[in-house]
């Protein structure tokens, strides 16, 4: 997919934008591009479906849009050696800590998807008593994929995105997880510390 | 009715009765045990269909729906009353008369907060353990201070509790444990690839041996049942496509079916064929994704891209038509939201042509496996009388030789037209149960093939008034959903959105005999026994 | 055929030729093989893990991977710069120690086995007398570096993979040994290169014809145990476990195990090419003196990498078909039928050898 065929990219030109001005060392812009590339094209899902949209995720790996093409297939189901959670669906209260444990245990570079309605914002569910309004309240989010349920098509635009916003970011150094996450928890104060 | 009536007078006297769409009893509650021992012993009411916790702000109760299988698929309903104050509300426990009503007792206590003198273990099924209120009392504080989101673990999961009345009729609460204090217990959930999402079972294990399992039910626990109290009618019906999204229609099927009811409304016999047929169509693709995850369960992964393939086909149809390839949201009050697509027709011929070879290369690719038989035969052994105490309805009821298909004991929309049969096995194991599925498919395409070329010119719709508003009363509608018996129950005082709705699921019931089909067997075979059992976790919590 | 100890010979005869000491050539001389092995090892294992997802793919009706690099070939390398760099998590409650230490010793046990294959006519760098057995011998070192990974980890799935992995793998090491003494037998040493020249007029799956032919079987079957491959991948259960008994390792730990899984595939079926389909041998038809010429001018180490390419697609092949077994009816396979099969059929290969029966 030519780069000009994404649209609403804002925030990644932006973040292109941010990198170019800062500049960058050769030999460590060119390991930088290498190790991107390599976590751009080997993204392994952890397998973390709570409801429906874990079928379409499914019906992704299956035959007709295979996402093994991608290089995606290899659902590992221990966080310890995936690369990103996609939260398939809805959180309620007793899940959210073992989203955010699973989070927690998954090994660096670490990416999460909110795939769904019910991820993104709490969906139809948004108004009931132990429904999380989206993932984004407990855990950093790279990529929203809303509908209900995505489309596969839908579920491969957000990771070919996630793997947009991986080829920018840097691995030695600028912009990088570690501070990302501390803005989360800048933003976020009342949760730093809570799981240890 | 008045058999019954005069029946129930015979055993119980002071025996006061409501009409509705089924009779209904109400016992008070210092009667009800022994009453509910003579309906069942004496008058033969051996399963109990819905458990319905009630919230009537002056008072709680429960309504409980008998299903009698030795008198015709008898319903009866009845209403009990909770002695005691708010409080401390109690009535007593039926979970030793009718096993399944074990897990629904404590999800009455969950979500009403009634306490259940003598069941054995009364925690929380849904709610976190120190989740404050209880969410379907009128009088619920939802202030979001009471339960923020608790990102520590829960603690005191050991801890269960039965409540007692002493002397003076007072209610005690009795601590107990769930595991003994040397159990060595695994902990399989609520991340893990083969619970079929997020279920959770406590399992303590002797070397390989599973010696019990405490299943740990919530997370998923939506809160729909609540949520539809605050919708107007037409409002309600899309939660049911994403309870267990692979039944969609038929659960739209039976909430519609049920407001249609109450309304008196007439559907056009165009739209009750369709119905049809996207129930079936619906059943299919459902059993073929059961028959992949059972194969992927069992390490068989090829097989499961076998039946992705035929489901994609499945997924065509309905694309074609309802717009979507889950979550449709195809059936609405009086009928269905739009007509068919043109080329349903041919697609659903040219699906039934196929299916058959289809279904001859799963069972030479899994089925005949003989690791495949030697991992499902004599696995997970669930006796008829088990699975009518436990009220295990659909393949897995059938695959136990229990013949409790509702297409055939009340049929509804088109299914008193074709011709087709219940699928019975008597293996009562995961074999079993699984087999009935594949051959359902081959029903489901026998009927989609008798409707195909019999779909009737009308209207799709009938006139709904603008403004649905049910009269006051309850009623209870029960289908058969892929997995089982599903029911809707629902109570109005006449306003523009529900007084109460239950959801009976039929997973609920499912998850109900884990314990009692793994014990003694292996870990391997608690996958496979959830396999085949093939329950879907957001239709439990719903 | 072309005898690559020329060259070997040639090159170290150079080497004290320059004027090096006798102690100086054996160094560089390891560590150049040292180095080769290393890096054979790499590309074995990154073509293996694609050879597989594509086969995977085309069992399954897919495509497999085919967007990174040319028809997919890029994959891997992706996989292993992601991997090169993913954090390795140190966790509480666990043996350090031993936890770092079992990726290396299974892939210790995996490199040493690899280095003793014969991979072409004078391409072989140990040889001697018991060097069948010092296979076997290695390849129980393995299981030990699971067993560990399992134990250390202070996680209940890691040990219960392990505890399978051990019982699974001690059980299957019999059957894969008296598979191997089987055609020990008839060719009468264990001498790798004896074996290999043993089979220069015919290959011993054909010479020892049917105890030969059940050997082979028991070999491939037990093969597949020991390597932990579907049906028998019991160990590492995804379904039951997780991820069985490295559930717990990320980064290049993981990495280690993951390469060593696939290299170990390569490893059997280097075995079994070896013990049965006459290792680097070309393929003779006895009469067809044009085809065994075109045949003799494909160099040995293709022949050898090919023949076991082979036996590898039909243990992948295995695993993509079949339902995973549970483990008693694992052991009782092994116990009940295989072993005393094994047994028996070497009872039938001494009576062969005795009178003469083979070819």
């Amino acid at each position: 997919m030519p780069r000009e065929a994404f649209k609403n990219n804002e925030y990644i030109d932006q973040l292109v934008e941010e990198l170019n001005a800062t500049g960058a060392n050769v030999v460590v812009g060119k390991f930088d591009e290498l190790i991107n590339w390599g976590v751009a094209n080997s993204l392994w899902p952890l397998c973390f479906g709570t409801s429906c949209c874990a079928i379409e995720f499914m019906s992704l790996g299956a035959a007709r849009y295979d996402m093994a093409r991608f290089g995606f297939e290899v659902a590992r189901n221990s966080p310890r050696q995936a690369d990103y959670i996609m939260v398939q669906g809805t959180i309620v209260h007793r899940m959210a800590s073992v989203l955010r444990r699973l989070y927690e245990q998954l090994a660096e570079p670490k990416y999460v998807i909110a795939c769904g309605g019910c991820a993104v914002s709490g969906g139809p569910f948004k108004n009931s008593y132990c429904v999380l309004p989206g993932v984004d309240k407990i855990i950093p989010v790279d990529v929203y994929v809303p509908g209900c349920p995505p489309r596969p098509e839908a579920m491969f635009y957000g990771l070919m995105q996630l793997q947009r916003k991986i080829k920018v970011q840097k691995f030695f150094g600028g912009v990088n997880r570690k501070e990302k996450i501390d803005q989360f928890f800048a933003q976020h104060p009342e949760q730093e510390g809570q799981i240890g | 009715m008045s058999d019954l009536k005069n029946n129930i007078l015979k055993v119980y006297p002071d025996a006061t009765f409501e009409e509705g769409d089924n009779l209904l009893l109400v016992v008070a509650e210092d009667k009800w045990l022994s009453v509910a021992n003579d309906l069942k012993n004496k008058l033969g009411f051996d399963v109990l269909s819905a458990l319905v916790g009630m919230d009537w702000k002056d008072s709680l109760g429960v309504i409980y729906y008998l299903t009698s299988t030795s008198h015709d698929w008898q319903v009866l309903a009845v209403k009990v009353l909770a002695q005691g104050d708010r409080d401390n509300a109690f009535i007593h426990s039926v979970s030793s008369l009718w096993k399944v009503a074990n897990f629904q007792e404590r999800e009455a206590y969950d979500l009403v907060g009634i306490k259940f003198i003598g069941h054995p273990d009364m925690r929380r099924f849904f709610l976190r353990n120190d989740w404050v209120g209880h969410p379907l009392r009128k009088d619920y504080d939802a202030n979001p201070d009471l339960n923020p989101i608790r990102l520590t673990d829960e603690e005191h999961e050991d801890d269960t509790r039965s409540f007692q009345l002493d002397e003076n009729g007072k209610v005690v609460e009795v601590p107990g444990k769930v595991f003994e204090a040397d159990d060595y217990v695994v902990n399989i959930g609520p991340q893990h690839p083969s619970t079929h999402g997020v279920m959770r079972f406590r399992t303590a294990i002797d070397g390989e041996i599973v010696k019990k399992v405490d299943v740990v039910s919530g997370y998923i626990h939506r809160g729909i049942e609540k949520l539809c109290e605050g919708l107007t009618y037409p409002q309600t019906l899309h939660f049911t496509d994403r309870m267990d999204y692979m039944s969609a229609h038929q659960n739209r099927h039976c909430l519609c079916m049920c407001i249609e009811k109450a309304l008196g409304i007439e559907v056009p016999r165009r739209a009750q064929v369709i119905r049809t047929m996207m129930d079936e169509l619906m059943r299919i693709s459902s059993h073929l994704l059961s028959f992949g995850c059972t194969a992927m369960d069992l390490g068989a992964t090829t097989a499961f891209f076998y039946g992705f393939r035929e489901r994609e086909m499945v997924l065509d149809i309905f694309e074609k038509t309802c717009g979507a390839r889950m979550s449709m949201n195809y059936n609405v009050i009086g009928g269905v939201i739009a007509d068919i697509h043109p080329d349903f027709v041919k697609d659903v011929k040219e699906f039934v042509r196929i299916m058959p070879s289809r279904l001859k290369e799963y069972h030479t690719v899994f089925s005949g496996n003989i690791i495949a038989k030697n991992r499902l035969v004599g696995v997970g052994m669930l006796s008829k009388e088990d699975a009518i105490n436990y009220d295990i309805t659909g393949p897995s009821g059938r695959g136990s030789n229990w013949s409790c298909d509702c297409r055939k004991k009340h049929p509804y929309a088109a299914y008193d037209m074709v011709q087709f049969d219940e699928v019975l096995l008597d293996g009562c194991d995961s074999y079993s149960r699984y087999m009935v599925r594949m051959k359902e498919i081959e029903q489901s395409c026998r009927i989609l093939e008798q409707l195909v070329d019999q779909i009737p010119e009308g209207d799709i719709r009938a006139q709904v008034p603008k403004m649905i508003k049910l009269p006051a009363g309850r009623w209870y509608q029960q289908v058969e959903a892929s997995r089982g018996t599903f029911g809707v129950y629902i109570e109005s005082t006449g306003e523009k959105n529900p007084y109460r709705v239950h959801f009976q699921s039929p997973c609920f019931n499912l998850v109900g005999v884990m314990d009692l089909t793994c014990k003694g067997n292996m870990i391997a075979d608690l996958i496979t026994i959830g396999a085949a059992l093939d329950f879907v976790i957001p239709d439990i919590d719903r | 055929m072309f005898d690559f100890g020329k060259w070997t010979s040639a090159f170290n005869d150079w080497l004290l030729g320059v004027g090096m000491s006798d102690w100086l050539a054996v160094i560089i001389e390891c560590v150049l093989i040292g180095v080769a092995v290393l890096g054979v090892y790499t590309v074995l294992a990154l073509f293996y893990i694609l050879y597989e997802r594509k086969l995977c793919a085309w069992f399954q009706c897919r495509l497999g991977p085919m967007r990174v690099g040319p028809w997919g070939l890029l994959q891997v390398f992706a996989d292993m710069f992601k991997i090169l760099i993913k954090e390795l998590i140190s966790l509480k409650g666990t043996d350090r120690f031993l936890f770092k230490l079992a990726p290396y010793i299974v892939i210790t046990s995996s490199v040493v086995m690899l280095a003793c294959l014969p991979w072409g006519n004078g391409l072989q760098i140990i040889d001697w007398n018991i060097g069948i057995f010092f296979v076997l011998a290695v390849s129980s070192v393995g299981v030990l570096g699971i067993l560990l990974a399992g134990w250390s980890s202070n996680n209940k799935y890691t040990l219960i993979g392990a505890m399978r992995s051990g019982a699974q793998m001690i059980s299957y090491e019999i059957s894969l040994g008296l598979a191997i003494m089987t055609i020990v037998l008839m060719c009468g040493s264990m001498n790798i290169s004896d074996i290999v020249n043993g089979q220069a007029d015919g290959w011993y799956i054909f010479k020892g014809h049917i105890p030969a032919f059940i050997a082979f079987l028991i070999y491939v079957i037990a093969a597949t145990a020991e390597t932990n491959r579907g049906p028998f991948d019991l160990p590492e259960a995804e379904h039951e476990l997780t991820a069985g008994y490295h559930t717990e390792y990320s980064g290049i730990h993981f990495g280690f195990f993951y390469l060593a899984e696939y290299l170990n595939l390569f490893i059997v079926s280097g075995i079994a090419t070896l013990m049965f389909l006459g290792g680097w041998m070309p393929l003779h038809v006895t009469g067809w003196d044009g085809f065994n010429n075109v045949m003799d001018l494909i160099p040995s180490p293709i022949w050898f990498v090919l023949k076991a390419f082979f036996i590898s697609f039909v243990i992948i092949w295995f695993k993509w078909t079949f339902p995973r077994v549970r483990i008693d009816q694992l052991l009782a396979f092994e116990w009940k039928y295989l072993m005393p099969f094994a047994l028996a059929n070497m009872l039938l290969m001494t009576l062969c050898v005795a009178f003469g029966w083979h070819f």
